[in-house]
């Protein structure tokens, strides 16, 4: 049995949906051609059509219904052909029209599925309910009046790609790694960018709890709006928590919306919800039903990139990777083509570790990006090729990569500008070898006496007069004869 | 289908209109005259009928992804009744 | 110059070509008569100097050899249509100061041919009414009189009541309307003069104030079918922006005219002679199948059975839309605000305060309908029955090119009467609503004068986009009638 959360009166299992929203990559929004960049000055990038002027009609942009079909295709997901736009209707100051336009019986993406990769190197299989196509409202400003909340319509509109999964997580954990997974194959996908902080990515949880052993679900509540992975982790577990004590005290819950305060770490009710909603969901009479050409589905489905299930499959394959290392690279598209640069006609055991390990600490460091990295494929890859030419030991090779950090130069000059050469004459290892004997008779007496834990002493202090450069496999097997004398 | 008071006030806040509550008797009795008359349609047989949401024959027309729009903030808050800083401006709702 | 305001546009056209007079003169004289005109209460907002500017430019074209379609023609704007800079209202308190920025794809291709705009239109809020009594700036009176009570006000119709007002009146040679279920047609037959809701998704609804999207269609109104037609090449077309428009073609509407119907049947419903109707509408039926049988059609019984609840499933749907497109109307991007404690009483209060009681009743019933537990049993009901309306024309279509019904049960009423109850007053749109769930073009043109001296009105009903049929039979039955009474005006 997995995660469970104990209570008084027994262990209690999580339930969790998770519904994603996702703004679509596009450079103008779902229904009109103002732009979508992230920030800008209040109500700039709006047309009247997003701020829900009388007599603005909306018209699809077909870029994003691609975008819809190439995330539907990569969750191995159902496309429906036909799809309907439907309006929700409610009231709020930052929904201009005072409807969303989304889509509720006919979405374009139906069922599908998402593999997670549990630390154990199992996967659990997560199904997708659907994927629709929505607009996202504008932005409330509560903080700037001391009576008055500030409305801004930039966001009005943008395109959003509503991903719902079907109630198949357990814990905090498994929510973690869906939303992480599900990034990795949008930003794959090239369909989302997944930048939880300007909000690209969002994540409402519907959480409910129920004893061990029970199959039945549970009155759930939903969590809304929660931005980064972590807060969505302790939100489920403060509101699961939340749950059980209520049912422990004999209390039922409430089916409600609920808003998580990142700072006090709790979930609360959200009052403008309050009011009794009723979405009055219908068919938007200002739009006719999408229907795709199937060819046009075909053709996405052709252009598909691999997908990291595929790549990591591929890397265990073909670079003879472990699951967990290959699960690491693939993660970002950027991340697995980097490798696949450093790795191509190099030791693939090498080339991961040495970008799983150096290099990924260097890039998290630096602060900069994959794309942008702090030292680059070309140059990691001469690395690596001056450890398999024997120019370099991995010691050495450790020090010439930090030098490389920041810097555009090529191990190779920077081996050369430093004297980094290993040195591997035989006859300069033992003249180093003989000078340090010479110096330590007495410890040499030791070695000789059978303490030979000294040796480690002695390989230290040949490397420390050759400034590390000695080879070490030669320094031992000849500082080894020298002792066998 | 009579409606009463009560759920005359109910579809009201749901349309956000205020209604006086003297005022809720009379229109529930028009209202329930309304529902009345549409009900008739409930003798109409529509077993097998697809409901019709448009007589528009073709499908979904689909535009380009190009920014053609946007860039006009003083426009969009022109006729605004309420407005500070490049925001429209409403009465302070608590989340 | 009063003889101006009584041209056609086909003849003012051709006089304007002869240089007889100028634009500027003929918009002169129109604005003269819309300010003499003014006890009709037909328009909301006159922009004489706004016109003349535009006349004055359409005279510029038209010495440089560019002459639009409507070149110099002077037009009344129903106020529910956005223009530019120029207040727009639908009739309502809650638009209050509303100014759009932008311009609807009608009256920007109204202009585009020429056509100069006299000022805005006096209507029913939200284009919801019969009778153009719901305006938020008074009732529209009907230029025609009752000759046993000529004192009597008497209703133009709705909900394009002053379009047609300012039309039989001679205020305007020609106005926009928009019909969605007989908004245009009625209040052409209450006022004597036609009027021709085209086929839906023939005319952009951009820049229109939405009723019921599904229904919504604009249309023109003038005094003859001939001019109905020149005006309906200049407003309609596919509109990118409209995702509703038909990319199809617009063709020569006025080359329809060719007096030509010999071999075309027509049909008469027979579910349209429910007991009770007139004998008068039913005299001028009559008449009317008499005329088109002359001129060498054939009459053809037809049956459209759903249509007996065609007013019930309107009553559903136009108001569900409507609901939801009303929405915007919260106070907050324009139009009236009115202040509250929260945000919702802010809404609530604003609501209230600036929708009329007719406005409200249509959003309660639409909200209602689609509420949760309702949807099916009302709305997804509606949809069906639509469709079988809808079959119902198509299948008549499929024996016969027009279908002729009366417009209206009645002729124009006076204020103040049948307000008692909102369904009575729906009663009015019996003939036109069937044709407007279909989607089909419905021209009506005036027929005869009732004992009264009222006009009566004759409704053509065309396949889907043949318009063409419609104005060719309109324009026969026009000649056949010799209608050409005009009202004594105020």
């Amino acid at each position: 049995m997995g995660y469970l959360l104990q209570g008084e009166t027994g262990d209690w299992e999580v339930v969790i949906g998770l519904e994603v929203h996702a703004q679509v990559t596009s450079k103008s929004k779902l229904f009109s051609g103002a732009p979508t960049l992230f920030g800008g000055e209040p109500n700039d990038q709006v047309s009247f059509v997003d701020a829900g002027f009388p007599g603005m009609l909306p018209v699809l942009n077909g870029y994003c219904v691609e975008q819809a079909v190439r995330t539907g295709l990569g969750l191995n997901a159902q496309i429906n052909l036909t799809s309907v736009f439907a309006r929700k209707n409610y009231f709020y100051a930052d929904l201009p029209q005072g409807y969303q336009i989304s889509q509720y019986e006919l979405p374009i993406v139906g069922e599908g599925v998402l593999t997670i990769d549990m630390p154990d190197g199992q996967t659990k299989h997560i199904g997708i309910e659907r994927l629709h196509l929505e607009q996202d409202a504008g932005k409330s400003l509560h903080d700037q009046h001391p009576t008055k909340s500030y409305i801004d319509l930039n966001r009005s509109g943008v395109a959003l790609m509503e991903i719902v999964s079907k109630p198949d997580l357990r814990s905090p954990e498994e929510a973690g790694l869906y939303i992480a997974k599900l990034r990795s194959i949008l930003r794959y996908l090239g369909t989302c960018d997944g930048n939880m902080q300007e909000g690209s990515l969002r994540c409402d949880a519907n959480v409910s709890v129920r004893p061990k052993g029970s199959t039945e679900l549970r009155t759930r509540c939903e969590i809304k709006n929660v931005n980064s992975i972590k807060f969505v982790q302790m939100a489920i577990e403060f509101e699961a928590r939340r749950h059980i004590e209520i049912y422990e005290s004999g209390g039922t819950i409430r089916q409600e919306t609920r808003l998580f305060d990142s700072v006090k770490v709790e979930t609360r009710s959200m009052r403008s919800k309050e009011m009794a909603h009723d979405y009055r969901y219908f068919p938007d009479p200002d739009l006719l039903p999408l229907v795709l050409d199937p060819k046009m589905v075909e053709t996405i489905k052709a252009g598909l990139p691999e997908l990291p299930d595929d790549k990591k499959q591929r890397f265990t394959v073909e670079y003879g990777l472990s699951p967990y290392d290959a699960g690491v690279l693939v993660a970002e598209k950027a991340s697995a083509e980097f490798f696949e640069t450093v790795a191509k006609g190099r030791d693939h055991k090498l080339a991961s570790n040495w970008v799983s390990g150096d290099f990924f600490a260097a890039l998290n460091a630096s602060g900069k990006t994959i794309e942008d990295p702090p030292v680059s494929a070309k140059n990691l890859g001469e690395l690596i090729d001056l450890i398999s030419d024997g120019t370099l030991s991995g010691r050495l090779a450790k020090d010439v990569f930090a030098l490389m950090v920041g810097t555009d130069k090529s191990a190779s000059i920077l081996v050369e500008e430093k004297g980094l050469r290993q040195v591997t004459d035989t006859g300069a290892i033992e003249a180093a070898i003989d000078q340090v004997l010479a110096a330590n008779p007495d410890k040499v007496a030791e070695v000789m006496a059978g303490k030979d834990k000294l040796m480690g002493w002695f390989v230290g202090q040949v490397m420390k007069s050759t400034q590390g450069k000695a080879n070490p496999a030669m320094l031992n097997e000849l500082l080894a004869k020298r002792f066998q004398k | 289908m009579s409606l009463d008071k009560s759920a005359v006030r109910t579809i009201a806040d749901l349309a956000r209109i205020r209604v006086p509550e003297e005022d809720l008797d009379h229109l529930a009795g028009e209202l329930s005259n309304i529902l009345t008359f549409i009900e008739q349609l409930s003798e109409v047989d529509t077993d097998g009928v697809a409901p019709m949401s448009s007589v528009a024959a073709v499908g979904l027309p689909l535009r380009a992804d190009s920014v053609t729009d946007g860039g006009q903030a003083d426009a969009v808050l022109a006729n605004a009744p309420d407005k500070a800083e490049g925001f429209f401006s409403v009465p302070k709702v608590v989340e | 110059m009063t003889q101006l305001t009584s041209l056609t546009i086909a003849e003012a056209r051709v006089a304007l070509a002869k240089g007889e007079f100028t634009a500027q003169d003929l918009t002169q004289a129109h604005i003269k008569a819309v300010e003499a005109g003014r006890g009709l209460n037909a328009f909301i907002t006159e922009t004489p100097d706004l016109a003349l500017e535009k006349a004055k430019e359409s005279d510029q074209r038209r010495k440089a050899g560019q002459v639009g379609a409507l070149e110099g023609i002077p037009l009344g704007i129903k106020d529910l249509f956005c223009t530019k800079g120029v207040r727009t209202t639908a009739a309502s308190h809650i638009l209050d100061g509303f100014i759009p920025p932008y311009e609807s794809t009608v009256t920007a291709n109204l202009a585009q041919a020429g056509a100069v705009s006299l000022g805005k239109l006096n209507l029913d809020e939200f284009a919801m009414g019969s009778a153009n009594i719901t305006s938020h700036f008074g009732p529209v009176i009907n230029p025609w009189k009752r000759k046993s009570d000529p004192t009597a006000q008497l209703v133009p119709g709705g909900s394009s009541g002053g379009s047609a007002a300012a039309v039989a009146a001679g205020l305007v040679m020609g106005a926009t309307g928009t019909d969605t279920g007989g908004s245009i047609r009625q209040p052409a037959s209450f006022c004597g003069i036609v009027g021709i809701k085209p086929t839906y998704g023939r005319c952009s609804r951009w820049g229109i104030v939405a009723f019921a999207s599904s229904l919504d269609q604009a249309g023109p109104m003038a005094r003859t079918v001939r001019d109905c037609a020149i005006m309906l090449g200049s407003m309609v077309g596919h509109d990118p922006k409209d995702s509703t428009s038909q990319p199809i073609a617009v063709p020569d509407f006025e080359k329809a005219l060719t007096g030509d119907i010999r071999g075309l049947k027509v049909g008469i419903p027979k579910e349209y002679r429910p007991d009770g109707l007139s004998a008068e509408i039913q005299a001028v039926w009559d008449k009317g199948i008499a005329w088109l049988k002359d001129a060498g059609a054939t009459p053809v019984e037809i049956s459209l059975p759903a249509t007996k609840y065609a007013l019930a499933t309107y009553y559903i749907i136009a108001p569900a839309e409507c609901s939801s497109n009303l929405a915007r109307y919260d106070g907050v991007r324009f139009g009236l605000r009115v202040e509250g404690k929260s945000l919702d009483e802010m809404y609530a209060n604003t609501r209230a305060e600036g929708f009329g009681a007719e406005v409200k009743r249509r959003i309660l019933i639409g909200t209602y309908v689609l509420s949760h537990g309702y949807y099916d049993a009302y709305y997804i009901k509606a949809q069906k029955v639509r469709r079988l309306i809808a079959e119902d024309f198509a299948n008549a279509f499929k024996t016969v090119d027009v279908i002729l019904t009366p417009t209206a049960p009645t002729a124009a009423f006076a204020l103040g009467e049948k307000t008692d109850d909102p369904v009575t007053m729906w009663l009015n749109d019996i003939f036109t609503i069937p044709t407007s769930m279909a989607g089909l073009p419905g021209l009506s043109l005036p027929a005869g004068l009732d004992g009264e001296g009222l006009p009566l009105g004759l409704q053509l009903i065309g396949r889907p986009f043949d318009e063409e049929t419609v104005l060719k039979v309109a324009d026969v039955m026009e000649k056949a009638s010799g209608f050409s009474i005009r009202p004594k005006g105020v």
